[in-house]
This record gives C-alpha cells, structure tokens and sequence, in this order.
C-alpha cells in the first residue's frame, strides 16, 4: 500500500528544501536526500514511488526554488494532494510534471492509516472509501504535462519553428 | 466595464483586445532575471543553447548577489561557470559581484520600467511593482525554457485593490504598513492575485518598493503602484528616458476579488514573529525579548532611506553589548549614499558591522548564519524556520526604525521612545 505522508497548512519551501542547499542542489540525487528535511527528517529516506504527500492551505509558498517540486516528482510520489498551493509552487510543479490535486474535502477526510488512491483519467482521489473528483487541467497546462513537462515542450516548439 | 493593472498589462503584451481573470495567455516578456542560480539554469539546456542559442540577447538580466563574494570553492566554480555562460552568449546586462542584490539592480539601471512585463527567478521579483511594472516570479526550469524560446505562459490574475489613506506616524515605516497587511490578509491572502494599491501617492519610491518586495509573503503574483509624479522624478534621477517607457494603471471602474481600505495614521510599529511572516504583533507584544544579531538591509530594507532612518536612531549611541548589528546595503549605490550622508560612519561608530552588499545572511549561506537558540531581528522579508541557516534559531522581522531602537537595548524596542 502506498503510504500517505500528511502535513499541515503553510508548508513552506524552506521545510520542502532548506535554503542554504539551493546553490550547491540542483540534481535529482542532490535534492533527494535533503528532501523536507527541516519539516520531517524521515521522509527522505522513508519515501517510495506511489506514496501521496496530504496538505493543508497554501503549499509550497515562500522561495521560487523548483527543489521541492523536482524532488517530489523525482521521489516518486504519485500526486500532492492539498487544500491549496503557493502559485510559484504550482507552476514548478506544472514544469516538472508533478500531478498536484486542489481538493480541500479530500483533505479533511483524511484520518491516519487511510487508504489513498488516485484515478487520474477519471479525475478523482479516495480517501479512505470516500471519493472526490477533481476538475480537469486547463489546456495549456496539459499541453505541458503531456509533453512531460516545461522542457521537452519548449524543445518541440523550437523544433517545429526551425 | 474597466480593466484592472495586471488585465491591461497581460492584454499588451500577449497581443489580445481584452481578458478577463482565468484566461492563459503567451507573453514574452520584457526582461528575466536570474542571480546565482544562473549556471543550474542553464545547465538544464546546455544542448540546446548550442543548437539554437538564446531567443533574445537583451531580455536576460543576471546579477551575482547571493553567495558574494565567494565563501566556498563550490560557489566560485558557480560564479565562473556563469560568467562564461554570459560572455559566450552575449548576455547584454551582467552585473558581477558586489553591484548589489539583484531587485536592487533592477531598478537603480533602469531595467524595471512602467508598464513592462517582466519575470524573474526569484520569487521578491514582484518588486518592480512599485515602479509600475508587472512583476512575478518563476522557477529555473521556466527560466531556461524562456532563455531559449522568449515567451512562457501566465495565468491572468484576479486583483485585490487597496486604498490607502492618511499618513505614517513618526517612528512608524512602508515596512509597518505591509507587515500589517499580510497580518491582516494572512500568509495567502492574495494568493493568484495581483494586489493594487492606490492612493500611495505620499509613499516615496523607497517606501513603494518595500511594500511591492513582500507582496509574495501574502501569495500575490504581483504587487502594482500607479506612476505618479514621483516614479518619473525617480527614472529622470537614475537617467531613464520619459520615452522609453510607457504607464499603464486600472480603471476606476475595474473589478476586484476584494477590496480594503487602510488608514496609514492608524498604523503603529510591528514584528512579525518566528515562523511565518503573516505572525505580526504590535512591538509592544513583543518589548523587552532579548536579540542576539540585528540585521538592516537585504532587498526589503537595505536602500540608503532605511541606513539614513537607523543613523538618526543610532548616532551617537551605542549597541547593547551581546548583540551584534549587520548593516547590509542592497547596492554599491546605495552604500556610496548612505556613506556620503555620513549614515554609514554612524552606523560603524555605534558598534555595526558593513556586510558586502548583496544577500548576506539573508538566505543563511553565509555572513551572519545564526547558531541554535539564537535570536535575530531583520529588516528582511522572511521569518521561516531554517532561512538564517540554522532551524533552531529564531528571525523576528521589523523595520529599520525598529532594529536600529533594539540594537540599542539588546532587546526588542519601540522606536517612537527614540525619536525626539
Ligand atoms: S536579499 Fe534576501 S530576499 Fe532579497 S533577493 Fe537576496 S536572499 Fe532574496
């Protein structure tokens, strides 16, 4: 079963990924190991590929570093489940192509030791037995996930203009 | 129906008639900044600049200002890898180390202007908002797809408009004014949105850029001042042309998500306390903690106004012993003013410490790193747990007034029983 990692509201990214490690980070195996390592020291190394990550409000606010969103995704972690993101926050995790899900009922649902499980093509999360559907991205934004992320989208627009 | 600042701007610059909040539009902005983080941007598409090299010389701005100078081999490898990657593309505006924080620089060479639209990746890049511009942060994988294809998308924000009203009290600052707004509005409070503020016509430049710099620590996208008699007089100072730029400002019937009023005569002195910056209280909660470093400057409140303010309380005085004082200038500019005006001599007299200008301890890489059990009231803009360098230390933020009163006591003091 994957495992859901659950925090509070105002989670900032210097909890996501202290600050004093933005200028000597900047890999996948570089971040990985300081990931939320101010908030939960176990978390880096107790993640897995599938696991969920619950929040409350305004996730990933503060600092414009895409660590925390290119650790996430690099983790593994299936989707952010949270009652609301941090727009900086989002837009890394736009870039990276990390599913995050804005879905505040999900969120209060959630009891410890509840299952979580995501139909992305329905576009709905259950928590616990209890289901919520989720809205749909916006085209632009899709266009990007399915080119799997900000770059390799960039890169197949420049192709076509050459 | 009339149009917001940030629906204008967005409406300019992506080419179309009229959008409304929600709408996705492609712009291409005006200017993009990055800082010490240039090199792990551009990493990211190394190939791909060989390929098709950048979309526009003259958009990237890059200022080294974070870890300057150097404090590791690592961070010198940094810098050295972004010079060449300046010079072997022709990046048109480079300011090495030591010219100043990077939104500092922005705005004193004129790359900021009214009515553009730029995008940084830093998330303090709504600063600019001061002067008329729209300003908003980004990470570093946009940055690079915006180096090599010069447009990127943006959401069109809603906008909250607040009208500010009367003047500040003696001993009371711009800072007050903005860590009680995001007390008030909370640490998400205008998250999305582009936040307006009118009637700022008493707010000198200074003042402004301070209140659009922490315009992130309440969520907005952006932060927006009209262009009035004083940004003109600011751009004539600094030798920007009348021409080369071109104001755009709300209509007075345009439609907000929310609107406040804000008296600025009500406002007294306030600290935002440890671990968020929307934990503010008047200074009296807060009279009499024990501080172990004072910091004034950063990109928040390190501009000669804020060294001038701080020599007025400290001239003549000494610091607590048991409690050290950081001055750190936002600029080379700045720090020559503030050293022509002789607030630099009384700053040092009374026992500061002159940081090289640019981030400092800021960010907690280096100069000023707090240890466990640790104390520190900063003028700067972020409180979080960890920023100082150390997660066991604590950061109180205040204004310059108010650092300069508590680094007399060693302890958290209200300015207005300094003032004579
Ligand atoms: S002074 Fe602080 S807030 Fe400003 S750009 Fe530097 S690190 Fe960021």
């Amino acid at each position: 079963m994957s495992k859901v990692w659950h925090y509070g509201d105002d989670i900032n990214t210097d909890m996501l990924f202290p600050g004093k490690y933005t200028y000597s980070c900047s890999t996948a195996e570089q971040i990985l190991p300081h990931l939320l390592e101010d908030l939960d020291p176990g978390f880096a190394t107790g993640v897995r590929p599938g696991d969920f990550l619950l929040a409350g409000k305004n996730f990933g606010c503060g600092s414009s570093r895409e660590q925390p969103a290119l650790g996430l995704k690099a983790a593994g972690v299936e989707a952010v489940v949270a009652k609301s993101y941090a727009r900086i926050f989002y837009r890394a995790a736009v870039n990276q192509g990390l599913l995050l899900i804005e879905s505040p009922e999900a969120v209060e649902a959630y009891k410890e030791g509840d299952e979580v499980r995501l139909d992305a093509t329905a576009g709905t999360i259950t928590v616990g037995g209890q289901s919520f559907s989720f809205p749909s991205l916006p085209e632009a934004i899709l266009a990007i996930r399915n080119a799997g992320g900000l770059l390799p989208y960039a890169r197949a627009k420049l192709r076509v203009r050459v | 129906m009339g149009k917001t600042f940030a629906e204008k701007i967005l409406a300019r610059k992506s080419g179309r008639d009229a959008l409304r909040p929600g709408e996705i539009v492609t712009v291409r902005p005006d200017r993009l900044l990055s800082h010490d983080n240039t090199a792990a941007i551009v990493a990211k598409i190394a190939v791909d600049l060989v390929e098709f090299g950048p979309a526009r010389k003259d958009m990237h701005v890059v200022v080294l200002d974070h870890v300057v100078p150097a404090a590791t081999e690592k961070d010198a490898e940094n810098h050295k890898a972004i010079r060449r990657y300046v010079q072997r593309y022709g990046v048109e505006h480079f300011f090495d180390v030591g010219t100043g924080v990077c939104h500092q620089v922005m705005v004193e060479k004129g790359l900021a202007l009214p009515g553009d639209l730029i995008v940084g990746s830093d998330s303090h890049t709504c600063m600019y908002g001061a002067l008329g511009a729209f300003a908003t942060g980004i990470d570093r994988t946009e940055a690079a797809a915006l180096i090599l294809t010069g447009e990127t998308w943006l959401k069109v924000p809603e906008s909250i408009r607040i009208d500010l009203s009367g003047g500040l009290s003696p001993g009371v600052t711009a800072k007050d004014l903005i860590l009680s707004l995001i007390g008030r509005l909370g640490a998400d409070g205008a998250n999305y949105q582009c936040v307006e503020f009118h009637g700022a016509a008493e707010l000198s430049i200074d003042e402004r850029l301070t209140v659009a710099n922490m315009g992130i620590e309440m969520g907005a996208k952006a932060a927006a001042f009209e262009v009035d008699a004083r940004t003109v007089e600011y751009l004539d100072s600094i030798g920007v042309r009348r021409d080369g730029y071109e104001p755009v400002w709300a209509d007075s019937d345009a439609e907000y998500s929310r609107r406040m009023d804000f008296d600025l005569s009500t406002l007294g002195p306030v600290v935002a306390k440890p671990h968020t910056v929307d934990n503010v209280v008047s200074v009296e909660e807060v009279e009499g903690t024990p501080i172990d470093q004072c910091v004034l400057g950063t990109c928040t409140n390190g501009r000669a106004s804020d060294f001038e303010l701080a020599a007025s309380i400290l001239k003549g005085k000494q610091i607590a012993s048991g409690t050290r004082l950081l001055l750190l200038p936002a600029s080379r500019e700045v720090l020559r003013r503030a050293i022509a005006s002789g607030a630099i001599d009384a700053l040092l007299a009374a026992g500061g410490t002159l940081l090289p200008t640019g981030c400092g301890p800021c960010l907690g890489a280096h100069q000023g790193v707090l240890a466990a059990g640790e104390r520190c009231l900063s003028t700067s803009n972020r409180n979080f747990r960890g920023r100082m360098g150390c997660a066991k230390a604590e950061i109180f933020l205040a204004s310059p007034a108010t650092v300069a009163a508590s680094a007399i006591h060693g302890r958290i003091s209200d300015p207005r029983k300094e003032i004579k």
